[in-house]
């Protein structure tokens, strides 16, 4: 994978880069950020990133409370009553990891609590699977989390702080998932350039939490008691607690840009905000995708345009929440859209394809949306599988076909 | 350590007058977990930050935006008592608060025994620094008295029509075997010794747990004037053993000292008797019980 970003040339000293694995990226940035408290438990594909957070801690490095729990529930449940209790926390899993999670991420978001998850992506079994998708993030995005796909190491890095700044913004107070692709990321090297200790420190200031249960003794307070379907007394309903939540995720999107905006200035580096395009400006054609699918999708466009099509790639970083009006935006211009998804809505289609489609539906410019099921479980989504994607979905565009089946590349029927 | 933490007897007017329980709540008629409450959070006093998950405690702590008790709550969901604790104690010891405020997690017998005791587990394992109280009213009372861990033999549920065919789980002894450092059993009808337990019980450093029997007037079938009856008669009974395990050397509390006598112990039959959850029952399992029961007081005759 090439180096999207050189570094910027008024380098402040006490940067430095370092040849990292995307897991090992993710550990510096829990430890740049100074979480107060790290819960977590073992699964493939993400264990390395707390291994090397247990190293920092037993060095001194890092001063974070860590708790070894026996399970994911068990690891998301601490981690709420810790934020609750004003700490930085941080987390990560994967797949079942992540699914075991389920209740307790609902639970998080409810509360309006700050936590910063890494999600390394994984196949959701049966059958087991220690390979990559996107399955098990996917599988939790109705459950208030803002979710946030990478494509290279430096990116989850530089994500991973981004996370933090914008899930503590006063306006937000919403947990967020840094997701990547496990192995294709998670245990690749390349080199990852670090901040200086006092650059994140000016980026993130030190947690300012708006619960702080141990200050509260004199005047205590219940988190989370039982709520009513209806507002009484001037107090609000479960609805109302809900319709606020929804109207918080939405505000994030401009949230994130104006974060992105600021660290993009400190650190020299843009990652695109919450869509990234590649070789758009004059796209007929745009590829869609996230994460490791992305990546492949670029792959494919110098032979695509060799072969006159006029193909870009629309990276989606911000999957929750979706980022329908930028999304439309970089759209504008496009006859056709194509995606690949390494994920299903079983039952419906990819799930990208879907969402997309509903951001586009009752709008003026409706380009014809083809999307394809690829590289479950680790299978090789490769250049051949994008090119090979594109001209069918040309085709379905040129006889006007919008087929209600799925197509999947590279399985064997 | 015990002639630091010896208790002598308390009179109810040794009881401090702070209330952290309200006056008025959303609990049953004749609930014993009130007055169980009542006293712990006497004992644990101000500095403390409570967790407590789905079960009665949830509906007695009241709905938004009103709460009948003046302590910091954190209610968590039904499995995750012991792993939310953790969460707070880590906050805390990363503010350097860890020694001054005290965290104690409240959870049913379910909550406990049940779907919570892989969290409870872990916790104990890590030894980590809180008090675990679990309040057993021998069944999932808050979703309508269906069978639990701690549901006795024979004792009638909605999940057990025909009475239930299994004893008790031993939590208190579970607990043993993870080598914590403090250890108590108490029942809510003697409320001072469940102040004076709880109160130890901050004495100590590393995982605690408070194994209480809450009796439930309409979970086990009786006049809600005969909560504090049934309990005593639970423990004069020897079906529910009053101790403390410290530091792993086990005291029986006075309470339940008369049951190393056999003679002495009230027969299951009386105890038994004066429930509806019970009414079924034939002789041969009332036999079968009272065997159960003078066999359970050998097995703790070997740790005394």
């Amino acid at each position: 994978m090439e180096l999207k970003h050189e570094s910027n040339s008024q380098a402040t000293r006490g940067r430095h880069v370092e040849i990292l694995t995307g897991n090992h990226a993710a550990s510096h940035a829990a430890r740049m950020a100074r979480v107060d408290v790290v819960s977590a438990y073992p699964i493939t594909p993400q264990s390395p990133v707390v291994e090397k957070i247990s190293e920092f801690i037993a060095s001194g490095e890092m001063s974070a409370r860590m708790i070894r729990v026996e399970s994911e529930q068990s690891a998301m449940a601490s981690c709420i009553s810790a934020s609750i209790t004003g700490a930085r926390v941080f987390t990560a899993t994967s797949a079942n990891g992540l699914a075991y999670m389920n209740e307790q991420l609902a639970w998080a978001a409810g509360t309006r609590l700050p936590l910063v998850m890494c999600v390394v992506t994984r196949a959701l079994a049966a059958p087991w699977s220690v390979w990559t998708d996107h399955q098990d993030a996917i599988s939790q995005r109705d459950t208030g989390w803002m979710q946030v796909f990478c494509e290279d190491n430096q990116e989850i890095y530089d994500t991973v702080l981004e996370a933090y700044k914008v899930a503590e913004n006063d306006n937000i107070f919403l947990p967020i998932m840094v997701c990547f692709d496990g192995y294709i990321l998670s245990h690749t090297t390349m080199p990852v350039e670090l901040l200086s200790q006092n650059e994140v420190d000016t980026f993130l200031p030190s947690f300012n939490s708006h619960l702080k249960l141990h200050e509260k003794i004199d005047e205590p307070v219940g988190v989370n008691p039982v709520t009513l379907p209806d507002p009484r007394e001037g107090f609000p309903g479960y609805m109302e607690f809900r319709y606020r939540l929804q109207k918080t995720i939405e505000k994030a999107i401009d949230v994130f840009e104006d974060i992105e905006r600021d660290f993009a200035s400190l650190s020299g580096r843009n990652h695109g905000g919450v869509v990234r395009g590649y070789k758009m400006e004059d796209a007929d054609i745009a590829i869609v995708g996230m994460g490791s699918a992305s990546s492949q999708a670029k792959k494919a466009i110098p032979h695509l345009r060799e072969q006159g099509i006029k193909a870009g790639v629309l990276t989606i970083r911000l999957f929750r929440p979706f980022p329908k009006a930028r999304i439309r935006e970089a759209l504008k211009n496009v006859k056709q859209v194509v995606v690949f998804d390494r994920d299903v809505a079983y039952g419906l289609e990819g799930a990208i394809s879907a969402e997309l489609k509903s951001a586009l539906y009752n709008r003026k410019h409706q380009p014809h949306v083809q999307g394809f099921i690829v590289g479950l479980g680790g299978r090789d989504f490769k250049t051949e599988h994008v090119i090979h994607g594109t001209k069918m979905a040309m085709e379905y565009a040129e006889k006007n076909e919008v087929p209600d089946e799925t197509k999947w590349l590279g399985v064997d029927k | 350590m015990m002639d630091m933490i010896e208790t002598k007897r308390l009179r109810p007017d040794d009881l401090p007058e702070q209330e952290f329980l309200l006056p008025g709540n959303r609990s049953c008629a004749g609930c014993s977990m009130s007055l169980y409450y009542r006293m712990a959070l006497k004992a644990l006093g101000k500095k403390t930050i409570i967790t407590v998950p789905a079960s009665c405690l949830t509906v007695l702590h009241g709905l938004y935006h009103k709460t009948s008790v003046k302590m910091n709550v954190v209610h968590t969901t039904f499995e995750t008592t012991a792993a939310s604790a953790s969460g707070i104690v880590a906050a805390l010891e990363a503010k350097g608060l860890g020694d001054e405020i005290t965290v104690c997690g409240f959870a049913g017998d379910g909550g406990t025994s049940d779907i919570g005791i892989q969290g409870l587990s872990g916790a104990a394992e890590r030894n980590t620094n809180f008090i675990y109280a679990c309040y057993d009213n021998e069944m999932y009372s808050n979703t309508g008295t269906q069978r639990s861990g701690q549901t006795p033999y024979m004792a009638y549920t909605t999940t057990t029509p025909h009475g239930k065919l299994e004893h008790k789980k031993n939590m208190p002894m579970i607990m043993h075997a993870h080598g914590i450092p403090y250890i108590a059993t108490s029942c809510s009808s003697y409320p001072q010794d469940v102040y004076a337990k709880f109160k130890k019980a901050k004495l100590f450093t590393g995982t605690r747990y408070i194994h209480t029997l809450i009796p439930c007037p309409p979970g086990w079938g009786f006049p809600t004037d005969q909560s504090i009856e049934m309990g005593r008669l639970a423990v004069k009974s020897g079906i529910f053993p009053l101790f403390e395990i410290i530091d792993g050397k086990m005291f029986l509390s006075p309470e339940s000292e008369r049951c190393l006598d056999p003679s002495k112990r009230l027969k299951v039959e009386e105890y038994l008797k004066l429930q509806g959850r019970f009414k079924h029952i034939q002789p041969e399992h009332i036999e079968y019980y009272q065997e159960y029961v003078d066999n359970h007081w050998n097995f703790i005759n070997q740790f005394l």
